[in-house]
This record gives structure tokens, C-alpha cells and sequence, in this order.
């Protein structure tokens, strides 16, 4: 096999010396990832470091500047075929859930089945109801978003881009929005996707949850990939001055 | 007297005691206020009646049937001189129901184009949309209605000399005189063929909807709707060599003569209040769209869902909430403003009934009580069907 086609087939995202701009403002400097197949990377950093930026670049939410982006071998460019196929291979769980009001759980996830992958209805409804039950909330199916707690929104929200079948997972800041008492049950439903083997890319602040399902932990400051590291290596031994005084920080909370 | 002393005696009084609790209050107060009202009422209706008495007058509606004695310049119906005050009135009313239908249709569509272009990231456009609706809100609608028939009076050219569009129409300062259809017996074969597309593309949406949720297969239903109300009955149109023959009007002496006209009046009725009335419902669009959080448009786009299909499946369904019980009241503003219709002479319901007739007949009562109930009707009836309207796009909620 060639090489090329090799690092693409094991690589479900790279990217190269990436550069982000708002007007005059410098947002991403430099930022240089790659994460296999099956990888879970958990991001964190100060508030306004760029973590959001940088995991939106990845499925186009927002537009990079300078340098690359190969999402599962496809590269993104302003060719919107090519954003329409990785947006259809990468899912993505906001912070604030932003599930559709006026659309029932269920309807809320077949509404992209039904209308981009086209599949017929009942199926939709049968996946749809398939991760309703993995995410442990089958019977709100009929209810509407604004009556479920934070944390079913949440779930919902992940079951919704499941039933996509995505390849890879973006989460940003799952859980900042929830009460303290929900968060884990929305951690609960992302580690064991992490065991099933998704491809995760998390921002997130919950040091457990970094701890137990991250393979690397990147720490994001200013725009810039700071510090990148195995979970044990980096909670224990951070190389950067930046890096503890951010540990010590979210650590004395 | 202390709290204690206070309860005590509310408890001793039962007056005192149904006062004091909530729900009696309330039954007492519209009790209260619907004898207050009813005795106004009677007061004011017994007033008038007592007076038209003093002066020799009755309330009868019987002038309704004598002759009108006076012309109408449009009307939709037969309609002369000798005709009653009745038909003057029923030539009124089909007069501003004409351009409040008209004038609803083209103010939300200049409406929601407006919006949409405020909302537009082209600068020029936005800013031409935002300049349009500043300027027309701030200018009183009398004035709209004022200006643009002066243009039409002033600046279109007389009919020797009027602008020629196509083959047979002409605009000059006494309106824009069009062809008059004449319908050969082959044309019944056209109007059938549109009915039937309409009917085929009514079964057709609901054939779509089903295969998709059966198959997943979409069918581009939109253009096959359109071929079937619109291109199957325009084919056959040209193969039956085109049933129709077109009255072409003519110049003869000072004006044209036959084919259809829409008068300057009307012209300028509709301009005036779809323009004026498009600015506000720009403002509601702008209003309502933006009232979607701009997450649903991210979640709908990282869901792979694309920029059409999110605007109709996600922000348009939940701006429309927002933007319906305002569009409402916009669209009641707009049939009452047509009353302003005097002010340039076109016949509506206030210059026949509540105005010539009024006149001619001295009965006043009768002929405002006519208009004002008139509207009303008009009023609820357009409250009725939008709020039914929005309770069907609500019920999507929850
Ligand atoms: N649309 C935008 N326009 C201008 N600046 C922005 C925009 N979005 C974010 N920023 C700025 O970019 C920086 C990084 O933001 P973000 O990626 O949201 O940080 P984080 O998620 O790490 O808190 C912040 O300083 C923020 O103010
Ligand atoms: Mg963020």
C-alpha cells in the first residue's frame, strides 16, 4: 500500500500547520494534530484559548486560513461536496445541546437520516429508537426537548448525531452547561462510547473523564498547542509552567 | 385595628369574605363591569334614538333598496346609476376586499424579501433594505397612498402617448389598460387539465411524503408540482393552437376602449399600502428570523443538513412562530387603511355606503353602523383565520 493512502486510512483527522484568523485577530497559530483511528483526545485550556475554534475547524463550523485539514482522507477546502461528506462522518455535541424545539426527541434524530442519508422512515425511527435505549432514554421519544432536564438534552443531543453513524465524535464542552448532579450521566453514555472504540475529540474541563478514557490530553493556551501528553503524564508531571499553573487552577476548584 | 382584628371581622362579613378571595373577586369584577358597560351602551343607543325622533328621523335600513342615483368608476359586478344603495354598497365591499387581497399578497412578499435582505451579508442590499423600511415607516401612509397617485396622474404620459409593453398593453395616466381574455370552447379542455394538475400535485405531495418514508427515495416535488399545475396545462394550451382570442385595447378619441383596465386609483391604493405596509413586515421577518438561535443553524449544518433544507425544516418552522401573531395585525392595519381610499377617489366601502350614499339618503346611523360593522367582520374574520393558522404551526411545538 502506498504510503499516503496508508497514514490516511489509519489517520481520522490531521492537521498541518493550521492558521485562524478573526479579522486582525490571530486565533489559531500553528496548530499541528493528528489522531488515529480510534483515538479519544481530550482538550483543554483557559477560557479563550482557542479550543472551540480549533475542534469547529474540523467539521467546517468555521473556515481556517492557512495550512491543511484531512478529516478521514478527504481534505477540506471550500469544495462543498467535500464538507457535505464530512459533515456526514463526523458528529458534534455542543455545549448549549442546541436541539431543535419544535421537533420531538425521535424527530430530532431521523431528521438527518431521513433527509441526508434518505433512509426510509421506519428504519430511521428504528435507529433513532436503538440509540435512544443506549443513551437510557427510549420513553421521552414523543416528548419535546423543553420538557426533558439538562442532562436528557444532552443525551438526546448525543444520540442524535449517532444515529448519523458518524466515524468520528466531536464534544465541545459536553457537560459545562448541566447541573453539577447530571453531569454523569452525560459522562456515563461518552465513556462508553469510548469503549465501543469511536474516535473522540472532547474539550472538556472533566479531569476524570480524561483520566479514564483519553489516550493523549492537549493543552491549548492563546491559540497554540501548548503541551500534549499521555493522561498520567500530563495530569502528574506537566511540562509547562502554563500547563500547572492551569492544572493548579481547575485542581483547587 | 391589628392584622387579627382585620381577619376576624373579614371572617364575621361575608361580603367582606367573598371580596377577599380570589376567585369571587374576580366574578364580582366582570359582573361589575359588564352592567357598567351594557348600561353605557344602553344609555347611548336610547340617547340617539330619542333624538333622531326629536328631528323626525327613524332608524330603517328600507333606503337600502331605493335607486343609488350615482356612478361608480370600478366595480366588479353590474352596476349603474339605477342600481340600488344595496349594490353600491356590495360594489364597495368587493372594492376594498380586491385591494386588501391584493395588497396582503404583495406586502408580504416585498415583506419578506425585505427581511430576508436585512439579514443578507451583502452590505449594499442589506443597507438598501434597511434605507427602504426607514424611510417608508416614517412617512404617514396617507402620504404613500398621495404621492404614488401623483406619479401615476403627473408622470405617466397621457394615452396618445402612453407606454407600450408587449403587443397589446398600455400605461398612461388613466391606468394600465390590458387584453380581455375571450374564452373559446377548446380553452374548457386547458381549464381542465389545470384543475386536474392541481388536484394530481394535492395526491402527489402526500404520494411523495409516503414513498419517502417508505423508501427514503426523495422526488424533486416541487418541480413536479409546478409541470403539473403549470407546464401540462400551458403545453396544451399552444398544441390546441391557443383557445383563446385577446380583446386588445384600442385608442378611440381621448382614452382606450375595451380590454381591461386597472384604474390609477386602484393602482396607487396598492402600491401605496403594499409599500408601506411590506416595510413592517420586513421588520417582523428580520425580527423573527434572527429570534432563531444561531445554534440550530450549526446543529442542523454539523448534522450534514444542507443551507435550504435547514432554513425549511428548522429556522423557518420556528421563526414563523414568532413572526405570525404580528403579521396579523399587520395584514388588519392594511385592510383598515384602505379606508384612506377617499382620499384619491377609489370606491371602496367608505366612499359608496359611508359616503355618496350617506349623503344622498342623510342616513347617517345607519350607513356608519353599516361600514363599522363591515369592517369588523372583515377584521375578524382575518384574526380568525391567522390565529387559526397559528395554532396549527404551534401545535408543532408541544
Ligand atoms: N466569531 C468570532 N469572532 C471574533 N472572535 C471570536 C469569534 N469566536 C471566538 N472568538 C474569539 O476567539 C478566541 C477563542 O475562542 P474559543 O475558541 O471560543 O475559545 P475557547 O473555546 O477555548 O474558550 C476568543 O478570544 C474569542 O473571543
Ligand atoms: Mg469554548
Amino acid at each position: 500500500m502506498p504510503e499516503t493512502e496508508k497514514t490516511h486510512a489509519e489517520l481520522a483527522v490531521k492537521i498541518e500547520a493550521m492558521h485562524k484568523w478573526y479579522g486582525q485577530f490571530h486565533v489559531l497559530k500553528n496548530i499541528n494534530l493528528q489522531v488515529r483511528r480510534g483515538e479519544r483526545i481530550v482538550i483543554c485550556g483557559p477560557s479563550g484559548s482557542g479550543k472551540s475554534t480549533m475542534i469547529r475547524c474540523i467539521n467546517r463550523l468555521e473556515e481556517h486560513q492557512q495550512g491543511d485539514i484531512i478529516v478521514d482522507g478527504v481534505e477540506l477546502t471550500n469544495d462543498l461536496k467535500n464538507i457535505e461528506t464530512i459533515r456526514k462522518e463526523v458528529g458534534m455535541v455542543f455545549q448549549h445541546f442546541n436541539l431543535f424545539p419544535h421537533l420531538t426527541v425521535l424527530e430530532n434524530c431521523t431528521l438527518a437520516p431521513i433527509w441526508v442519508r434518505k433512509s426510509p422512515k421506519a428504519e430511521a425511527v428504528a435507529t433513532a429508537m436503538e440509540y435512544l435505549e443506549r443513551v437510557q432514554i427510549p420513553e421521552q421519544a414523543h416528548k419535546f426537548p423543553g420538557q426533558l432536564s439538562g442532562g436528557q438534552q444532552q443525551r438526546v443531543a448525543i444520540a442524535r448525531s449517532l444515529c448519523m453513524n458518524p466515524r468520528i465524535m466531536l464534544f465541545d464542552e459536553p457537560t459545562s452547561a448541566l447541573d453539577p448532579e447530571m453531569i454523569k450521566e452525560v459522562l456515563d453514555v461518552m465513556v462508553e462510547l469510548a469503549q465501543e472504540g469511536m474516535t473522540m475529540l472532547c474539550v472538556t474541563h472533566e479531569m476524570g473523564f480524561a483520566k479514564t478514557v483519553a489516550n493523549r490530553v492537549i493543552f491549548m493556551d492563546e491559540g497554540e498547542i501548548i503541551e500534549e501528553n499521555s493522561p498520567d503524564q500530563f495530569f502528574d508531571h506537566p511540562e509547562h509552567e502554563r500547563t500547572k499553573l492551569f492544572l493548579s487552577q481547575i485542581l483547587s476548584h | 385595628m391589628s392584622e387579627a382584628a382585620h381577619a376576624a371581622m373579614a371572617r364575621r362579613n361575608p361580603l367582606a369574605r367573598l371580596w377577599n378571595d380570589k376567585e369571587s373577586r374576580q366574578v364580582i369584577i366582570q359582573i361589575i363591569s359588564f352592567v357598567l358597560i351594557f348600561a353605557f351602551f344602553f344609555m347611548m343607543v336610547r340617547n340617539a334614538v330619542i333624538n333622531l325622533e326629536a328631528i323626525g328621523k327613524d332608524i330603517s335600513l328600507k333606503f337600502l333598496w331605493q335607486p343609488s342615483s350615482y356612478d361608480i368608476n370600478q366595480s366588479l359586478i353590474e352596476y349603474s346609476s339605477r342600481s340600488s344603495h344595496f349594490r353600491a354598497m356590495i360594489v364597495g365591499i368587493l372594492n376594498t376586499l380586491l385591494v386588501a387581497v391584493f395588497g396582503i399578497a404583495l406586502a408580504t412578499i416585498l415583506g419578506f424579501l425585505l427581511g430576508i435582505s436585512r439579514l443578507s451579508k451583502n452590505w449594499i442590499i442589506n443597507k438598501m433594505a434597511y434605507v427602504y423600511i426607514e424611510y417608508v415607516r416614517n412617512v404617514p401612509v396617507l402620504l404613500h397612498i398621495l404621492l404614488v397617485h401623483g406619479m401615476i396622474i403627473n408622470l405617466l404620459p397621457l394615452p396618445r402617448a402612453s407606454l407600450t409593453i408587449g403587443d397589446g398593453a398600455f400605461l398612461n395616466n388613466r391606468g394600465f389598460f390590458v387584453p380581455k381574455p375571450d374564452f373559446e370552447p377548446l380553452f374548457l379542455a386547458v381549464a381542465a387539465l389545470f384543475l386536474g394538475g392541481v388536484a394530481f400535485a394535492f395526491w402527489f405531495r402526500k404520494y411523495a411524503r409516503m414513498v419517502q418514508d417508505q423508501s427514503g427515495k426523495h422526488y424533486p416535488v416541487f418541480w413536479i408540482c409546478l409541470a403539473a399545475v403549470a407546464g401540462v396545462p400551458l403545453l396544451a394550451y399552444f398544441v390546441l393552437g391557443a383557445p383563446i382570442t385577446w380583446e386588445i385595447p384600442e385608442l378611440q378619441g381621448f382614452n382606450y376602449k375595451g380590454g381591461m383596465v386597472l384604474r390609477p386609483e386602484f393602482i396607487a391604493l396598492w402600491l401605496a399600502l403594499s409599500i408601506y405596509t411590506a416595510a413592517f413586515i420586513g421588520e417582523i421577518v428580520r425580527a423573527g428570523i434572527s429570534a432563531v438561535d444561531w445554534g440550530q443553524n450549526e446543529a442542523a449544518s454539523a448534522l450534514g443538513i444542507t443551507r435550504g433544507r435547514t432554513l425549511h425544516l428548522v429556522v423557518i418552522p420556528q421563526a414563523l412562530r414568532i413572526i405570525v401573531p404580528p403579521l396579523t395585525s399587520q395584514y388588519l392595519n392594511l385592510t383598515k387603511n384602505s379606508s384612506l381610499a377617499i382620499a384619491i377617489g377609489y370606491m371602496d366601502i367608505v366612499a359608496t355606503i359611508g359616503g355618496i350614499s350617506l349623503n344622498q339618503t342623510g342616513r347617517e346611523m345607519e350607513c356608519m353602523a353599516l361600514v363599522l360593522a363591515l369592517y369588523l367582520v372583515f377584521s375578524l374574520l382575518i384574526s380568525a383565520f391567522m390565529n387559526w393558522y397559528n395554532r396549527r404551526i404551534k401545535l408543532v411545538e408541544r
